[in-house]
C-alpha cells in the first residue's frame, strides 16, 4: 500500500512537471518556433496597443531574450517559489505559484483565480452530487429491469440528456422555471455562499440540475452497462447460491464492483469541471473560472488564460490522484497486487 | 460400489417421493432470439443422503443448467423451468423464490468450476464465508468468524486464523477451491452440488480436492452431485452415474454397471475417449467423432444419431423416433433403440476389446 501511494505521488508530480512543460511550450516557445520575434511575443503580453517602451519592459521582465531552457527554469521557479518584479523604484513580490499579472486588471493572476474558484467549485460539486445520485440509481434500476418500460423510458431520456447541449437545456430551464413560473432566480444572480447561503442555493439550483442532467444521463448509461456486465459475473451467482437476499446481492456484491470503473471517469469529469464549466457558467451568468477563461481569451489576456489552463490541469491531476488512492481502498487487488 | 439407480416410476405423479432428492421430468428452456434453447429436456433422477451421483457428458450437454436449476438460480424472465424437484419432501419448481432462497446455502449448496471468478475480488475469504453463515444463522460476527476459521481448517487450509483475512487472489488455485468448499459447507447442507470442481485446477491438486470432497461427504453425510466431463472422477467418487446428452439422460446406472456393462453407444464413446492411468500412454484415445448438437435444432429421433456408428441398425427408428430411457436391467437404464442382445454383443465383441 505504501509503495503504491509513493508511486502514485511520484506519478502526479511528473504529470505536473509535464503540464508545466507543455504550457510553457504552448505559451512561450511555440510562438518563437512559429517565427514570431521576441518583440511580437512580448507585445502579446502587454495588452492592446502596446508602446515600444512597454514591449521592451515586458521582454526584460519575462526574460524573453534568454535561452529557452533558462526561460523554462524561470517559469518553473516562479510557479514554485514566486517571483519579484521590479516596477520602477518598488519591487512587487508575486507569491507562488506565480503566474504573472493580468494585463487587463493588473491583478496577480492567482488572486483572480482564487476569487473565481468558489463559484465554479459550488457549481461542480453540487452538480456532481446530483448526477451521481440520479445517474447511478437510474442505471441500477434500468439494469435490473432490463427491457422494461422504465428501462426504455429512462434510456431514451438519457440519450436526450447526452445529446442536448447545455446552452439549450439551460436556456429552456431558465425560460420555464425562472421567467415563466418564477420559481428560481434568473441568470446572473449568483451570490457567494458566505454572503447569503439561501440566495446562493436558489441561484444554483437550475445550473446544478442543468449540468447534472447531462452527466446523469452519461452515468446512467455507464452504470447500466456496468451492472449488466457485473450481474453476469460468477461471483454474483455464488452470492445467490449462498442464499443472500437479492437486495444484498445487488448492492453489496454487484454495485460495488460496477462502481469502480465509474470512479475513474468521475475523477476526470470532476477535475475538468473544476477548471470551469464554461457553457453552464456562461448560460447562467455565473462568475466562475469558465467565464474567466472565455473572457480572457476574448481580450487576449494571456497570463490569465495560462493561469486557468494550469489550474484545470492541476485539478485533474490532483483529483485523479485521489481517485487512484480511493481505488486502492476499494479494490484490494490494486493495493496488494 | 453397490449403486442401485433408480426406479423413477413415480415420475410426474406430483406425490412426494421417498428419496431425499428426486428430479422428475425437469425441463429448462431458454427462449432466445435464435430460437428455443432446450438445455434440459426431460430429465429424471434421484439421490439419497450419503450417496454421490455423477453427471457426465460433453460440454454443452446441460449439466450446469441442471444444477443451477436445482438451486433455483435461473432467472424466471429468461428461462422456462418445468417438472418437479423434490428436496427432502419439498417441491422446489413451484415454490416461491423466497422459499428457495432460504434453502440455498443452508440445505443445498454448490461448488463452482472456477474458484477465482466465483469469489468476490473485493471481500476477504473470511468475510465471504461469514456472510454465507450469517445469512442463515442468527449469530454474532465474532461467532461466525470463529466458525469460518474452523471451516477453513477443516478443508485443510494451513494457518486458517491468518488466511481468513486474506483476499481470494492471494490464495493458490487449490487453496481457493478449498475455501469455496468451506463456504459451501459452512451451513452444513444436506445436498452439495459440485460443478466440475477440479477442471480449473492442476492435476496434482485435483486428486486432493476430490479426496477432500469424499471425506467431507462422509463426515457431513450429505448427498453429492458430482458434475464432470471426466469419467475418471466419477469412477473414483460416484455411486451412480447419469450420462447426459443434449439435455437428456442417455444412460443412468450404478457406476459399476456403467463402466463394465454400458448399454448406450454414447457411453461407449465416452469410455473410449477416456484417458486411463492403468494403460500405456502410447495407446491412442478414440474421441467421439463429430461435435455435440445445437440445443436449438436438436436432431430428430435419437439426438445422438448423426454421430452414432450404429444408427443404421434400427431401420429409420434412430432418425425418427426418440428413444425413451428404459430400465433394461435392475437399476440400469438407457435410451437407445438397439435390441438389448445386440448391444451386449457389440459391447463385448467390439468395444471392450478396444478400451
Ligand atoms: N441463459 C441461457 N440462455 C441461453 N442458453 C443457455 C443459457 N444458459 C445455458 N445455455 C445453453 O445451454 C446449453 C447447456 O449448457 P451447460 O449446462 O452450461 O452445459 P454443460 O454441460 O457444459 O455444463 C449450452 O448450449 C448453453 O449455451
Ligand atoms: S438410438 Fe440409434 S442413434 Fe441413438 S444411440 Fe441408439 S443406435 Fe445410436
Ligand atoms: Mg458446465
Amino acid at each position: 500500500m505504501f509503495a503504491y501511494i509513493i508511486r502514485r505521488l511520484i506519478g502526479a508530480v511528473v504529470m505536473l512537471l509535464l503540464v508545466s512543460l507543455v504550457t510553457f511550450g504552448i505559451f512561450f516557445w511555440l510562438p518563437k518556433l512559429a517565427g514570431q520575434t521576441t518583440d511580437q511575443i512580448a507585445a502579446s503580453y502587454v495588452g492592446k496597443a502596446p508602446t515600444a517602451e512597454a514591449i521592451q519592459d515586458t521582454k526584460e521582465r519575462l526574460g524573453l531574450d534568454k535561452p529557452v531552457v533558462v526561460q523554462y527554469g524561470n517559469y518553473l521557479k516562479a510557479l514554485a517559489v514566486g517571483k519579484d518584479y521590479k516596477a520602477g523604484p518598488v519591487t512587487d513580490h508575486c507569491p507562488a505559484p506565480c503566474m504573472g499579472y493580468s494585463f487587463r486588471s493588473s491583478q496577480p493572476v492567482l488572486e483572480t483565480l482564487l476569487d473565481r474558484a468558489p463559484a465554479t467549485l459550488s457549481l461542480a460539486i453540487g452538480a456532481a452530487i446530483v448526477w451521481l445520485g440520479v445517474g447511478i440509481s437510474t442505471g441500477v434500476v434500468s439494469a435490473l429491469r432490463r427491457g422494461s418500460v422504465w428501462d426504455r423510458a429512462s434510456m431514451i431520456i438519457a440519450l436526450a440528456g447526452v445529446s442536448l447541449p447545455i446552452y439549450f437545456t439551460g436556456l429552456v430551464s431558465l425560460a420555464l422555471f425562472s421567467y415563466t413560473f418564477k420559481i428560481f432566480p434568473g441568470g446572473g444572480s449568483y451570490t457567494s455562499v458566505t454572503d447569503n447561503p439561501l440566495r446562493w442555493f436558489e441561484a444554483l439550483v437550475l445550473p446544478w440540475v442543468t449540468l447534472a442532467f447531462l452527466y446523469a444521463a452519461m452515468y446512467a448509461r455507464l452504470t447500466r452497462a456496468g451492472m449488466l456486465e457485473t450481474m453476469n459475473e460468477d461471483y454474483i451467482r455464488t452470492a445467490r447460491a449462498k442464499g443472500l437476499p437479492e437486495r444484498t446481492v445487488v448492492t453489496k456484491h454487484a454495485l460495488r464492483a460496477s462502481l469502480t470503473p465509474i470512479m475513474t471517469i468521475f475523477g476526470l469529469d470532476l477535475g475538468l469541471l473544476l477548471g470551469g464549466a464554461v457553457l453552464t457558467e456562461n448560460t447562467f451568468g455565473i462568475p466562475g473560472l469558465g467565464r474567466l477563461a472565455i473572457d480572457s481569451i476574448r481580450s487576449g489576456d494571456l497570463p490569465m488564460v495560462l493561469g486557468v489552463t494550469l489550474l484545470t490541469a492541476t485539478s485533474i491531476i490532483v483529483i485523479n490522484l485521489i481517485v487512484d488512492l480511493l481505488y486502492a481502498v476499494v479494490d484490494p487487488r490494486v493495493r496488494l497486487g | 460400489m453397490t449403486g442401485t439407480a433408480p426406479a423413477a416410476e413415480t415420475a410426474g405423479t406430483g406425490d412426494a417421493p421417498a428419496s431425499f432428492l428426486e428430479v422428475r421430468d425437469l425441463k429448462i428452456h431458454f427462449p432466445t432470439d435464435d430460437g428455443l434453447v432446450k438445455s434440459v429436456d426431460g430429465l429424471s433422477f434421484q439421490l439419497e443422503r450419503g450417496r454421490t451421483l455423477g453427471i457426465v457428458g460433453e460440454s454443452g450437454s446441460g449439466k450446469s443448467v441442471t444444477s443451477l436449476g436445482i438451486l433455483g438460480l435461473h432467472n424466471k424472465r429468461n428461462a422456462d423451468v418445468s417438472g418437479e424437484i423434490w428436496l427432502d419432501g419439498k417441491e422446489l419448481v413451484g415454490a416461491s423464490q423466497a422459499e428457495v432462497r432460504r434453502l440455498r446455502g443452508r440445505n443445498m449448496s454448490m461448488i463452482f468450476q472456477d474458484p477465482l471468478s466465483s469469489m468476490h475480488p473485493f471481500y476477504t475469504v473470511g468475510h465471504q464465508i461469514i456472510e454465507a453463515y450469517r445469512v442463515h444463522n442468527d449469530v454474532s460476527k465474532a461467532v461466525a468468524r470463529k466458525h469460518a476459521i474452523d471451516m477453513l481448517g477443516r478443508v485443510g487450509i494451513p494457518k486458517p486464523d491468518k488466511r481468513v483475512d486474506d483476499y481470494p487472489h492471494l490464495f493458490s488455485g487449490g487453496m481457493r477451491q478449498r475455501a469455496m468448499i468451506a463456504m459451501a459447507l459452512s451451513c452444513d447442507p444436506e445436498l452439495l452440488i459440485a460443478d466440475e470442481p477440479t477442471t480449473a485446477l492442476d492435476v496434482t491438486v485435483q486428486a486432493q480436492i476430490l479426496d477432500l470432497i469424499r471425506d467431507l461427504q462422509q463426515e457431513f453425510n450429505s448427498a453429492v452431485i458430482m458434475i464432470t466431463h471426466d469419467l475418471g472422477v466419477v469412477a473414483e467418487l460416484a455411486d451412480d452415474i447419469l450420462v447426459m446428452y443434449a439435455g437428456r439422460a442417455a444412460e443412468y446406472a450404478a457406476v459399476d454397471d456403467a463402466f463394465h456393462r454400458p448399454l448406450h453407444p454414447y457411453t461407449w464413446g465416452l469410455l473410449g475417449s477416456m484417458p486411463r492411468l492403468d494403460r500405456e500412454r502410447s495407446e491412442r484415445l478414440l474421441p467421439i467423432e463429430g461435435s455435440p448438437p445445437s440445443l436449438i435444432n436438436v436432431p430428430s429421433g435419437c439426438a445422438f444419431h448423426p454421430r452414432c456408428p450404429y444408427s443404421e441398425l434400427n431401420g429409420d427408428r434412430s432418425t425418427t423416433e426418440r428413444p425413451e430411457l428404459i430400465e433394461l436391467e435392475p437399476g440400469h437404464k438407457a435410451a437407445c433403440h438397439l435390441p438389448l442382445e445386440k448391444r451386449r454383443e457389440i459391447w463385448n465383441d467390439e468395444i471392450r476389446a478396444k478400451l
